[in-house]
C-alpha cells in the first residue's frame, strides 16, 4: 500500500515540476479543496446567519439604523398571537405525526403482503400527490373545499345529509384542511420508507411464527413492528421537524392572514412580523425560540431512541 | 377448502379497499384535470364541483395560457432556470464534499461530518431573516442568484453522496495514481461516473425541492417578472386574482417538467429516498 502510494507520488512528481500544482494535488490538500464548498457555505450561509439572527433578536432593526434593545423583543414575543401560533403548530404537529406514521405502516404492510395484486399501480397512485407542489395541491383543495354549496366537498357531505361548511372560516375545519393537505402529499413517501424497511424482515420469522400458531395481529405486533422501529423513529423525527417548519399549507389557504388567526403558524408569524411588517428583530426573536423548541425536541428524541449509545458512526 | 374461501374473500376485500384508497388519493388530481377543461367563469362561480355540464368542456384555458399569458411563461422560465442551475450546482458541490468525506482520510473529517448532520437539523426557516438581510446588503434581492445561493450545498445531498461513495472501489484510485492521474482527474473521470445512480436520485430530489420551493423565493423575489411558478400561481389565488384560466391550466402545466424529470431518473428514485432515510 505504502509502496504504491510512493510510486504514484514519484510518478506525478516526475510529470509535473510546478510546485504549486504539486501542492494542490497532494493527498493532504485535496480533501480540503473538495470539502471547501461545504466549509465556505457552512460559515457564510449557516454559522454567520445563525449568529447574526441571535444578535438581531436583541436589536431593533430598521433600514439604516440598528439599535440594541436587550430583551425587549422577547418580552413582546410572548403575546396571545404567538401562543395562538404555537398552539396551532403543536396541534398540527401531533395530528400529522400520528396520522403520517400509523396510516403508512398499515398501507405498507398491506402492499407488502401477498394479498394485494397490482402493487406497483397502487404504490404509484399513492405516491403521485407528492409530485404536486403544496401550492398547486392547496389550490385544488381550496377550490374543492369552497364556501359555496357547489364545491365538491360540500356536495359530498350533503350526500350524508350534512349542511354545507364554510371550510376556511372555522378553527376546526381550517386545521382539518391543513392536516389533510399535508397527509395527502406525504402519505406516499412515508409508505415508501416503510416498504423499504419491510424488505429487511426475514421470511423465516413469519414461518416460525406460523408454526407457533400466531395470529395475523400477533405476527404484526411481535415480528413486523420491531423491524420497523428504526424507520418509525426516522419518520417521526422528520415529521415533527417539518411540522414545526410548516408555512405553505397555511399560506395557500389564507395568504396574509386567516380569520382569528386560525391558520397562523410559528413560521407564518416570523414571515408576517419579519418580512411583511419589516420588524426583523422581532421576527428573529421568534426564530430563536423556534430554534430552541426544535433543538429540545430533537435532543429528547435522541435520548429516547438511544442514538447517543450507538457510538460515532 | 373453507380456509381458502375466507382467504379469497380477504383478498377481494383488501384489493378493493386499496383500489378505493388509491382512487381517493388520485381524486383531487383527476378533479384538477377535468376542471382545467371547464370554462374559467364557471370555475370561479362554483369552485371544483362534482356536477358539471360535460358539454361545456373545452380547451379555452389552455389556449389562453399558451397564447395570451406571457406572464405565466415568464414565471415558467424563471422556475426552469433556477431549478436547472440549482440541480447542477448542488449536485456538483455536494457530490464533491460527500465523496471526499467517504474516500479520504484527513484531519477534521469527523468534525465536518458532524457539522453536516447538525445542519440537517437546523431548519432553514430560522435562518431566513438574517439571510434575507445578507441578500439585501449584497444587493441580491429580486435576482436568480439570491434564490440559488442558499441552496448550493445541500446537507441532505452531502449526506446521501457520502453514504453512496463509501461503497466505491477505492483500489481504482491507486491504479489511476500510478498512471499519473491527478486527484481531480480521478474524481471527475473515474469516480463521478461511478456515482451516476446517486446523482440521478439526487437530481430528482433537488429538482423537486427547487421546482416546488416557496418560502425563500417568496421572500427574495419582489417583482412579478422575477416570480417563480409557485409564487406566481399563489398571487392568482388572492381575492383580487380572478385569472382562474391561468391558475388551473397553469397548475396542470407545472407538473409536466416533474413528470419528465421523473421518467428520466425514476429508476434511482426509490433507492435514493430509502438510502437517505433508513440507514440514517
Amino acid at each position: 500500500m505504502l509502496a504504491t502510494n510512493q510510486t504514484a507520488e514519484t510518478a506525478s512528481a516526475n510529470k509535473r515540476s510546478n510546485p504549486l500544482l504539486n501542492f494542490l494535488n497532494s493527498k493532504k490538500v485535496v480533501p480540503y479543496i473538495f470539502v471547501s464548498p461545504f466549509i465556505i457555505s457552512f460559515i457564510v450561509l449557516t454559522l454567520y446567519p445563525a449568529i447574526r439572527g441571535i444578535m438581531m433578536s436583541f436589536q431593533s432593526v430598521l433600514p439604516g439604523q440598528v439599535e440594541f434593545i436587550g430583551l425587549a423583543n422577547y418580552e413582546r414575543v410572548f403575546n396571545p398571537t404567538f401562543y395562538k401560533a404555537l398552539m396551532n403548530t403543536s396541534i398540527y404537529v401531533v395530528l400529522t405525526v400520528v396520522i403520517l406514521t400509523i396510516l403508512p405502516i398499515i398501507f405498507a404492510v398491506i402492499l407488502d403482503s401477498k394479498l394485494v395484486k397490482l402493487k406497483t399501480l397502487f404504490r404509484a397512485s399513492l405516491f403521485m400527490p407528492t409530485l404536486a407542489s403544496t401550492i398547486v395541491a392547496g389550490m385544488i383543495f381550496r377550490l374543492m373545499f369552497g364556501e359555496t354549496d357547489s364545491g365538491a366537498a360540500n356536495q359530498i357531505i350533503s350526500l350524508f345529509g350534512l349542511d354545507p361548511v364554510n371550510w376556511r372560516y372555522h378553527a376546526w375545519s381550517g386545521m382539518f384542511l391543513m392536516v389533510l393537505l399535508c397527509v395527502w402529499r406525504w402519505l406516499g413517501v412515508n409508505i415508501l420508507y416503510f416498504l423499504a424497511a419491510l424488505q429487511n424482515v426475514p421470511n423465516e420469522l413469519y414461518e416460525a411464527a406460523d408454526i407457533d400458531g400466531a395470529s395475523i395481529f400477533q405476527k404484526f405486533r411481535f415480528v413486523t413492528l420491531p423491524f420497523l422501529k428504526p424507520v418509525t423513529i426516522f419518520v417521526v423525527t422528520i415529521s415533527i421537524i417539518n411540522g414545526f417548519r410548516m408555512f405553505e399549507e397555511s399560506f395557500v389557504f389564507w395568504e396574509a392572514g386567516s380569520p382569528n388567526n386560525i391558520g397562523l403558524t410559528v413560521v407564518g408569524y416570523i414571515y408576517q412580523q419579519g418580512i411583511q411588517q419589516n420588524d426583523m428583530g422581532f421576527g428573529a426573536a421568534i426564530g430563536v425560540i423556534l430554534m430552541i423548541i426544535i433543538f429540545i425536541i430533537s435532543f429528547i428524541q435522541l435520548i429516547l431512541t438511544g442514538a447517543f449509545k450507538r457510538g460515532d458512526q | 377448502m373453507n380456509k381458502r374461501g375466507t382467504s379469497n374473500a380477504l383478498k377481494w376485500f383488501t384489493n378493493i379497499g386499496m383500489a378505493i384508497v388509491c382512487l381517493i388519493a388520485l381524486f383531487p388530481v383527476i378533479m384538477l384535470l377535468i376542471s382545467s377543461f371547464r370554462p374559467s367563469t364557471e370555475l370561479m362561480r362554483t369552485g371544483i364541483s362534482l356536477n358539471f355540464d360535460w358539454s361545456m368542456l373545452n380547451l379555452d384555458n389552455y389556449t389562453y395560457i399558451f397564447t395570451q399569458s406571457a406572464e405565466y411563461w415568464t414565471w415558467y422560465t424563471n422556475s426552469l432556470v433556477i431549478s436547472a442551475i440549482t440541480i447542477v450546482l448542488s449536485l456538483f458541490f455536494s457530490s464533491m464534499v460527500g465523496y471526499a468525506l467517504a474516500v479520504y482520510d484527513f484531519k477534521g473529517k469527523h468534525l465536518f461530518f458532524t457539522f453536516v448532520v447538525f445542519i440537517l437539523m437546523v431548519p432553514f426557516e430560522i435562518l431566513m431573516l438574517p439571510l434575507f438581510q445578507m441578500m439585501i446588503s449584497f444587493q441580491l434581492v429580486n435576482s436568480y442568484l439570491g434564490v440559488i445561493i442558499p441552496m448550493i450545498v445541500a446537507p441532505i445531498a452531502v449526506f446521501f453522496f457520502r453514504q453512496y461513495a463509501l461503497g466505491l472501489p477505492v483500489q481504482l484510485m491507486d491504479a489511476a495514481r500510478i498512471d499519473g492521474a491527478t486527484e481531480y482527474g480521478i474524481f471527475f473521470k473515474i469516480m463521478l461516473p461511478l456515482m451516476a445512480p446517486s446523482l440521478g436520485a439526487m437530481a430528482i430530489l433537488q429538482g423537486l425541492g427547487s421546482w416546488n420551493n416557496f418560502l425563500w423565493p417568496l421572500i427574495v423575489l419582489r417583482s412579478n417578472d422575477m416570480f417563480t411558478l409557485p409564487i406566481g400561481l399563489a398571487t392568482l389565488l388572492t381575492p383580487y386574482g380572478n385569472n382562474y384560466d391561468v391558475l388551473i391550466a397553469g397548475s396542470v402545466m407545472t407538473i409536466v417538467p416533474i413528470i419528465i424529470l421523473f421518467i428520466f431518473f425514476q429508476r434511482y428514485f426509490v433507492a435514493g429516498l430509502t438510502t437517505g432515510g433508513v440507514k440514517g
